[in-house]
């Protein structure tokens, strides 16, 4: 072999190495923007959906959204009785479900956390997260609403109380998790009860963690439709007893939404408002927490 | 004297941990329980419907409530169909988001990127709905529906596809909706499996002149495989036991005679939430009672699988390769 041909050798090499670099760029420079549009489109939908929502709901609030009941079809009217009706339920869905969740997260995290029976609470507890809310309102309906032979608020607020449980017990858990084992070893050495230990010093250290986890489940009710619709129903009237049906601002919205009158769409509108407000704030409200505390 | 009080106090104590640790478990134990009663109760409350109808209640399409004929494939269809649009959609898209967070996006961009999407998700369902039903459905059937069924008129197949009125309301409508439901979720995910793929083992790529898309394609994917699907299924659980959004979009029509994509249909969730508060007592609740059963063993199926991938993923993080 000459050197002449060495050296065409080397140039033709040379040339289907360059080659295929251009093509690995090319490829690499269509794949990038691609991902940047990507993004783009993710964004898209929530600036969109935030804006139609504040568009057409913001127009229709007015002061009477939050002081009168529901109307009839045609009819001036507000939401009070579903604002005040989710409140309720919401409130006291998370007053029931919190402390089961946080002892159950407790015993996950402090307890026995390499038994069989952790680990399946585990596995169960992540279907639970992730279950089909509606199924939760069948089996309400089928354990409460049927012995009772009634839609009621206390049949919302158990199928709610079953959506808080999970939420809580994951964030309870990893936040526990976080606590330094040098604190609780420090505790036990100064002769505290196991119990004073958990609750006085690993719990408060995690508190900031735990209250943004109740703060998310929170978040979640307060936006569900699918647990209450055969469970607290809906009432067209302001009730404050809990063994009857009970309106609620997403059962309101999906009613009124789906309904042929302007006016009961536009005070859909205004609930779509007022509960991405109340929802998107909590759900700030629980970054800005952790972000400070941890 | 110190050592007695010591002695004295140390039997308290016990006692109340025992008291602690008992409340602790049963926390855990009820949530135990809370499965095993889900199933039982809908299992219970379906059993009229599973006995008439055994499992071909699965595989026929009659849904006349009025004569007193149940089966579920309408529904069972209209939530495969729709999730499988979904994910269609929801996956690529995903990919492209997480590979932006964790390897384009500059240093201060990620974290407010990253809040976006995860509030994406926070979104209350029936806002999505909402917004599919009054606010996209009739853009989508002006700038979507209608043209493609211009484009594919005298097509073979491809017409059938895209037949029927072009409202904005159906299959396809509730397939894009919960895409943009459940993008978030998978995303989220992607982007957290993305992230444990070891430092070293990308830089070395680079290092070898790999591009940043041959990074992620033969270093980080391959790495992730097992955390990718299960954010996908994930999303996928996700998209079969959403009710809101899709009762909204879909147009809860009961019957199957055609596969079109803009067709009316109806899902199992959109059934149930529709129907089940008006049925009466007997076998039309208890078959809506067995398409709950179903979703539930389906969500339960998916779900499952994707926490066991997930915590394949998790297995591998401590290994060195």
């Amino acid at each position: 072999m000459s050197t002449s041909e060495i050296l065409l050798r080397a140039a033709a090499l040379e040339q289907v190495r360059e080659q295929r670099y251009a093509s690995r760029k090319r490829i690499n420079q269509l794949a990038l923007p691609l991902s940047l549009l990507a993004m783009g489109i993710g964004l898209l939908w929530l600036f969109w959906i935030l804006f139609e929502t504040v568009r057409l709901g913001f127009s229709g609030l007015t002061l009477s959204v939050l002081t009168e009941m529901t109307p009839a079809p045609n009819d001036a009217g507000g939401l009070a009785n579903a604002i005040y009706g989710s409140f309720l339920m919401v409130c006291l869905a998370t007053f029931v479900g919190t402390p089961i969740g946080v002892m159950a997260g407790i015993y996950l995290a402090e307890f026995e956390p390499k038994s069989a029976l952790a680990a399946i609470t585990r596995f169960v507890n992540d279907i639970l997260l992730s279950a089909p809310y509606i199924v939760i309102g069948l089996f309400v309906y089928a354990v409460v609403v049927t012995r009772f032979k009634t839609f009621s608020g206390y049949a919302g607020i158990a199928s709610l109380a079953l959506i808080v449980i999970p939420v809580v017990i994951r964030t309870t858990e990893n936040m526990l998790q976080l606590v330094p084992a040098g604190l609780r070893e420090a505790a036990y050495a100064l002769g505290a009860p196991k119990w004073k230990v958990i609750l006085s010093i690993t719990m408060r250290s995690a508190q900031a963690g735990v209250v943004t986890g109740i703060l998310l489940a929170v978040a979640r009710i307060a936006g569900e439709t699918a647990p209450l619709l055969f469970t607290a129903l809906s009432n067209q009237f302001w009730t404050s007893s809990l063994s009857e049906p009970m309106a609620s601002l997403p059962v309101t919205i999906f009613k009124f939404a789906m309904s042929p009158y302007e006016n009961w769409q536009h005070l859909a509108w205004a609930g779509v408002f007022l509960i991405t407000l109340a929802v998107l704030g909590l759900n700030i409200l629980a970054r800005v927490l952790t972000r400070n505390k941890l | 004297m110190s050592q007695a009080s010591s002695v004295k106090q140390a039997p308290s104590s016990p006692w109340a941990d025992r008291i602690f640790a008992w409340l602790a478990k049963s926390a855990a134990l009820l949530t135990l329980g809370l499965l095993i009663a889900i199933l039982a109760s809908l299992t219970a409350g379906a059993w009229p419907a599973i006995e008439k109808y055994g499992l071909g209640f699965l595989t026929t399409a009659t849904w006349v409530p009025v004569k007193e004929e149940f089966d579920g494939l309408v529904m069972i269809y209209g939530t495969l169909m729709t999730s499988l649009i979904a994910l269609a959609i929801a996956v690529p898209v995903s990919f492209g988001i997480a590979i932006f967070l964790t390897e384009l996006s500059p240093a201060w961009l990620k974290r407010p990127l990253g809040t976006a999407i995860e509030l994406l998700a926070a979104v209350p369902s029936i806002v999505y709905g909402m917004w599919g039903l009054l606010v996209f459905g009739p853009i989508l059937a002006t700038y979507v529906q209608q043209p493609l069924q211009k484009a594919f008129k005298g097509v073979p197949y491809l017409e059938a596809l895209f037949s029927g009125p072009p409202v904005g309301i159906g299959i396809l409508s509730a397939g894009i909706i919960l895409a943009i439901m459940i993008i978030p979720f998978i995303a989220a995910v992607m982007r957290d499996v993305f992230e444990v793929t070891p430092t070293l083992l990308k830089e070395s790529a680079y290092g070898l002149g790999a591009t940043t898309w041959e990074v992620v394609s033969t270093v980080v994917l391959p790495y992730t495989k097992a955390g990718v699907i299960g954010g996908i299924m994930l999303g996928l659980g996700r998209a079969i036991g959403e009710t809101m959004a899709v009762t909204f979009v879909i147009g809860n029509f009961n019957q199957l005679d055609s596969l079109s994509l803009f067709q009316a249909a109806n899902s199992i969730t959109s059934a149930l939430a529709n129907e089940f508060a008006e049925a009466g007592e007997g076998l039309h609740q208890a078959s809506l009672m067995y398409l709950g059963l179903v979703l539930f063993f389906i969500t339960f199926v998916v779900l499952s699988l994707s926490k066991l991938l997930l915590s394949q993923l998790k297995k591998g993080e401590g290994t060195k390769t």
